[in-house]
């Protein structure tokens, strides 16, 4: 059967239809039409669907739709457009922390989320907070670098 | 002459560069940072199918029954197909070229018929309006299988005793024996012999975007579009026209972005065929993403060998001779179009490759085992090649008691030696391993680690140093592929266009995979022409608007791809001089191009813009001379031909603490120095080199595809293959040595594969340096706790 | 892979829940973090969803009399930031730092994670090192049962059809007592390999057995010698390999102050 869910996307209010099986990036993907989350293991473990759901970061194949309902979900579309992630998103430019780009929507949310909440992290602990976050391309240093950038330029 | 005519690298010239060799952003790197990507899966199109494909449970069975009643009748199926369905459509093909002799593999077809030979292998395709319904449909599948015997061991495969594929008559796809001779006199003259038997385990690429393709069928006019994360449109267009029987020209093959491929995504996958072909079979447009757990069943896997290796020296500490026979394991076919037996060719042609001795005898054979396919995977053969190479050279370094880095500086061939023929018969234009070697121990700080080292030593503080010397196949010629019959470009095109405004459009057969290409591209044709980078657009990845060429592989975009637009650029530079020339009424000589404007050669002088000489030549050609046609759009193509492959060299080196209760690995710091010629983006260089060190790192630590004896892959999901995560990285210094190759104008040698080459040598060197005061050493590739702590006999 | 079809329910009260989890193919989602990969690889096929994370009763956590009660529905990032947790319960505080990566803290929960009883898991370890008790309700009444008794073996609990972990309670640490834990993973937030969740004179051990593994602190070889003989092998490290890392772990705790 399916549930009618309501939920605020990117700032707009959207009201879809949903199988409960349906996950939430396949969902944004497919319904919202939101392709920047990509699904790379739908297992949780590579971090290329992390999404912010009321505020904070989440893997959204772990994520049903249907709970969501009534959520507040962000991806790197609507980070993007408020320029929330302008910063990080120059400083990975610049650095060159993507290569094929497949797991930096992801990234970058992870990223925004230790700078969130981390007054000034270290090296290693920005290191530890991608963790979760797969990139096969970059070996991952010029990530840490970029973060790094963004975390000492801004305070 | 002027900066436009002489080669990058002309002696004696101070020559103005623009753009190459500065680290500027990429400007594609923007839409992806973005969540703006175009990866086959984000493609919408109308009456899209989905395909998921039924897979063999089993290492080896024969397909007694397959039974689709009950899945057809689930909702949103629309078709459900056996391999004969699809071989009416697709035409099976075999994996073998003409310059492997003896090189053999049977017919092989997108989803099997009779007999399923590793688990994985599809049996059934299930066509649905989502994939989820083809999925639900997928579970109703009745088979009945007849297990068959399961070769899983090299060993046992290469000794015959069960045989895969009987008409074949043996295991053996392919096998090579090379030697210079003398190489057992050299092994009695020797004061010092070692030997040691490496093995490698067998893992694989895990891009981050699965293999994706999206094939959409015009039965109007019998022609096929085909959405396709691939490394190689035009080989693909070349492959899907003569198995799906669709004239050449009427494939399309679009190449979007690509989620990472490493090798990956340059082969011919069943799945992907018999998706092509249900697109032709049902007329509309069907779509195929491979699950992660598929892609670790399906995508090829790569390395497992086991070699063992001897090597003579003197007691002066000079090498004279290697000896090595290598044993691989391919699955059950060899990939098609390139052939499985690469990398162990590769294998005999670069063992001992940085080294000045004259005797070496290979043995390599390929056999068959019931697992998953393997071919290649990013610096195919190379890892192999370095660890052996490179661990035997430390082993003869301890037992001479001679300093690693020493006896290395004493037989590396000499910077002056070339061109120089490698004892396997390959041959190296100009390489640089003594200058490579002397940057790398000053940039490391080698004495100070290594007297650190000896301290940390006292208070049971196990540190070790791992060098890894490396040479590397780059920019490939013909002798590759094509002389063994494969259809598979080895030059490659680039058109240029000025538009009207003054930009420049460069459309290349080279593709995009995130390696930067699209931005040095963009490098090469702004500083070729004369404009600002913005100025520039780059088109990849499209069969139907760039010139035909190979695509991405074997480290040759930058070598090949870049002179086709450096060359292409140069000629259209000197295309619009011509109209310059014309509307000026000045000599063309006296006019050059610099800062998006025609200006004066000598002064500088600023003498017509960029766009109104596009106005001009577009829109008034008829206030240019009667006999003048201006061509603003140019194309030139470029192949490698003087040598077989443009031979690269560097050296890399790891600093590891070994937790000898543990066995943990703890890698503190990498170090690569890398000679790659011509470096057009100095930034983007240095992000190949650490992916490319990290990758390796994977396969020294991390990564193996585990099978159970029976065939059945037993990680194949993320959670339990383990691949390197940002918190046990260490920082990995890049430098650089600059020889250009003479071959090219641009002088650029490639740099893909150079990071994953040789740090997997590096790592197992410095975790044997760290193992050393306990006289133990490990050899089996990936160092798990457990095999070091059963090196250490504590369990 | 897409999950198998599944029916879904958010009750809002408890009796609404018991009375949906009548359903013996019902299943209880919570964070949701290792039941929704199960669903996506249809490794579980459930008929019904039972989503209680709606359930106002089982969430937060509280300073009781003798113990720190965490609601079932916390997550690891709310526990990772609690200032009771750390300051009562040090060693959960220690422990919840190894749980996986942030995305994953936000949305597991403690209840989930000691309901799956996942071997190689942190909480279920301390919960039994810490002699912590968990509150188990069914639509009539309430029980609570010791750590000790409530996992059973292998992704198998006390639980019984019909009921539900609304809490659980941790004896508030007192001055005096040591707390470590320790674990080893080849990748930071793995799973791991060993662990080591020792409490004054309980030593408890995850990974090495279908459930957590008590040995009781004699001398460092008497203790050492309870290692259970034959722990079960992963992927990558045999019986011996678990067994001489558990007698690491086991050393180093013994000698951290």
């Amino acid at each position: 059967m399916e549930h009618s869910i309501t939920l605020v996307v990117n700032g707009t209010k959207v009201s879809r239809q949903v199988e409960p099986r349906e996950h939430l990036i396949d969902f944004l993907r497919e319904k919202i039409g939101l392709t920047g989350s990509h699904a790379g293991c739908e297992h949780g473990v590579c971090g290329a669907c992390t999404l912010r759901v009321d505020g904070q970061i989440v893997r959204g194949c772990l994520m049903l739709a249907v709970q969501a309902n009534g959520c507040r979900v962000d991806t790197v579309e609507g980070l993007s457009d408020s320029k929330e992630i302008a910063k990080l998103q120059k400083a990975f430019h610049e650095h060159n922390a993507l290569q094929c780009g497949f797991c930096t929507p992801g990234m970058l949310l992870a990223a925004q989320d230790l700078i969130l909440q981390s007054e000034k992290p270290t090296r290693e602990e920005i290191r530890n907070h991608i963790s979760g976050n797969y990139c096969r391309c970059t070996g991952y240093q010029a990530i840490v670098d970029a973060i790094e950038e963004v975390v000492n330029g801004s305070r | 002459m002027g900066r436009a005519e002489l080669p990058l690298h002309a002696p004696g010239t101070k020559l103005e560069r623009g753009y190459i060799g500065r680290s500027v952003p990429r400007p594609n790197a923007k839409r992806l940072l973005q969540g703006r990507g175009a990866y086959v899966d984000d493609l919408r199109l109308p009456r899209l199918a989905h395909v998921v494909f039924y897979r063999s449970p089993h290492a080896h069975a024969r397909i007694k029954k397959l039974q689709f009643e009950k899945s057809l009748k689930c909702e949103g199926v629309i078709g459900i197909f056996s391999g004969k369905d699809i071989s009416q459509y697709c035409t099976p093909w075999v994996g073998v070229l003409a310059h492997l002799k003896g090189i053999k593999s049977p017919p092989q077809h997108a989803v099997a018929i009779d007999r399923a030979c590793w688990q994985g292998e599809a049996v059934a395709a299930v066509v649905a309006e989502t994939r989820a319904q083809a999925e639900d449909a997928l579970g109703l599948i009745e088979v009945q299988w007849e297990e068959l015997p399961v070769v899983m061991d090299m060993e046992a495969s290469l000794s015959g005793k069960e045989v895969i594929h009987k008409e074949l008559g043996d295991n053996i796809c392919f096998a090579r024996a090379h030697d210079t001779g003398g190489v057992d006199e050299a092994f009695a003259r020797a004061d010092v012999v070692v030997e040691e038997t490496f093995e490698f385990g067998r893992h694989t690429g895990v891009c981050l975007e699965t293999r994706s393709i999206l094939a959409d069928y015009n039965a109007a006019e019998h022609s096929l579009t085909v959405y396709h994360s691939t490394q190689a449109p035009h080989m693909m267009q070349d492959i899907f026209s003569r198995h799906l029987d669709i004239p050449e020209a009427s494939v399309r093959v679009i190449a979007r972005d690509v989620g990472g491929s490493f090798g990956i995504k340059v082969h011919v996958y069943p799945d992907e065929m018999a998706t092509a072909a249900l697109s032709v079979m049902l007329r509309r447009p069907v779509k195929f993403v491979a699950d992660r757990l598929e892609s670790f069943a399906t995508d090829i896997h790569a390395r497992e060998h086991k070699v063992k290796i001897r090597l003579a020296a003197t007691r002066a500490g000079e090498i004279l001779a290697f000896d090595l026979d290598d044993l691989t394991a391919i699955g059950p076919y060899s990939v098609y179009p390139r052939t499985s037996g690469i990398e162990g060719n590769q294998v005999v042609n670069l063992t001992g490759g940085p080294y000045k001795h004259q005797k070496y005898r290979a043995k390599l054979n390929v056999v068959f085992t019931n697992k998953n396919v393997t071919c290649q995977y990013r610096a195919v053969g190379h890892p192999i090649a370095v660890a052996l190479t490179e661990g035997i050279v430390d082993k003869a370094a301890a037992k001479l008691g001679m300093d690693p880095a020493e006896f290395r500086r004493r037989n590396l061939i000499a910077d002056e030696a070339y061109p120089y023929t490698f004892p396997s018969g390959v041959k190296f234009e100009k390489l640089s391993h003594h200058k490579c070697l002397n940057l790398l121990l000053e940039k490391m700080h080698y004495q100070e680690l290594r007297q650190e080292q000896i301290q940390l030593r006292e208070k049971n503080i196990f540190r070790g140093i791992g060098l890894a010397a490396m040479i590397e196949v780059t920019n490939p010629s013909p002798a590759f592929y094509g002389v063994g019959g494969a259809r598979i470009s080895a030059q490659d095109g680039a058109t240029l266009r000025l538009e009207p405004t003054g930009m420049v459009t460069v459309m290349c057969s080279v593709t995009e995979q995130g390696q930067g290409t699209e931005g040095i591209f963009a490098q090469i044709a702004a500083s070729a022409v004369g404009v600002s980078l913005d100025k520039v657009r780059v088109i990849t990845g499209d069969t139907a608007t760039t010139p035909y060429g190979g695509g991405t592989w074997a480290s040759r975009g930058a070598g090949i791809g870049g002179e086709a637009v450096l060359q292409s650029g140069r000629a259209l530079r000197s295309n619009m001089l011509d109209i310059a020339a014309a509307i000026l009424q000045l000599d063309k000589n006296e006019l050059d191009i610099a800062d998006d404007s025609v200006v004066h050669r000598v002064t500088q002088e600023k003498k017509l813009p960029l766009e109104e000489l596009g106005r001009v030549a577009y829109f008034r050609p008829d206030t240019l001379p009667m006999d003048f046609q201006a061509e603003l759009t140019v194309t030139r193509h470029y192949t490698p031909r003087q040598y077989g492959f443009t031979f690269t060299n560097g050296i890399q080196a790891s600093l590891v603490e070994v937790d000898v209760d543990t066995g943990f690995v703890k890698l503190l710091k990498h170090w690569c120095v890398e000679d790659s010629g011509t470096v057009i983006n100095p930034m983007l260089v240095d992000e190949q080199l650490r992916g490319g060190v990290v990758q390796g790192i994977g396969a020294a630590l991390y990564e193996e595809c585990l099978y159970s004896p029976e065939g059945q892959l037993l990680n194949g999901n993320m959670a339990d293959y383990l691949v390197p995560m940002a918190a046990e990285m260490p920082d990995i210094v890049c430098a650089h040595v600059e020889t250009p190759t003479l071959q090219s104008q641009l002088g650029a040698k490639g740099v893909g594969e150079a990071g994953t080459a040789g740090a997997p040598g590096a790592v197992m060197n410095a975790i044997n340096d760290a193992l050393a005061p306990l006289n133990v050493r490990v050899t089996a590739m990936p160092f798990t706790p457990e095999r070091i702590l059963k090196a250490l006999a504590k369990v | 892979m897409k999950a198998a079809a599944f029916a879904y329910l958010k009750p809002a009260s408890l009796p609404e829940a018991f009375a949906a989890l009548v359903n013996p193919h019902a299943k209880v989602l919570a964070g949701g973090q290792s039941l929704i990969p199960a669903l996506n690889m249809r490794l579980s096929s459930p008929e019904l969803l039972v989503d209680i994370t709606g359930l106002p009763d089982l969430a937060g956590i509280s300073l009781q009399a003798h113990s720190i009660k965490i609601g079932a529905l916390t997550t690891h990032a709310q526990i990772e930031a609690c200032e009771l947790v750390r300051k009562h319960v040090p060693l959960l505080a220690q422990a919840v730092r190894h749980v996986a990566h942030a995305a994953i803290r936000n949305r597991g929960t403690i209840g989930g994670s000691l309901a799956l009883a996942d071997p190689a898991a942190e909480y279920p370890a301390c919960a039994v090192a810490l002699d912590s008790v968990l509150v188990i309700r069914n639509k009539a009444t309430e029980r609570r049962v010791k750590a000790e008794r409530f996992f059973k073996g292998l992704f198998e609990t006390d639980l019984k059809q019909g009921e539900l972990l609304v809490a659980v309670e941790f004896p508030l640490a007192k001055a005096g007592d040591k707390s470590v834990f320790l674990e080893l993973t080849r990748r930071h937030g793995d799973y791991a390999i060993v662990g080591l969740a020792a409490h004054n004179e309980r030593m408890v051990f995850l990974g090495l057995d279908s459930k957590p593994v008590l040995l009781q602190k004699k001398t460092l070889r008497q203790t050492k010698d309870q290692l259970p003989r034959n722990p079960p092998a992963d992927l990558y490290h045999s019986s011996a390999t678990k067994r001489h890392l558990a007698g690491v772990l086991l050393e180093r705790a013994w000698n951290t102050p």
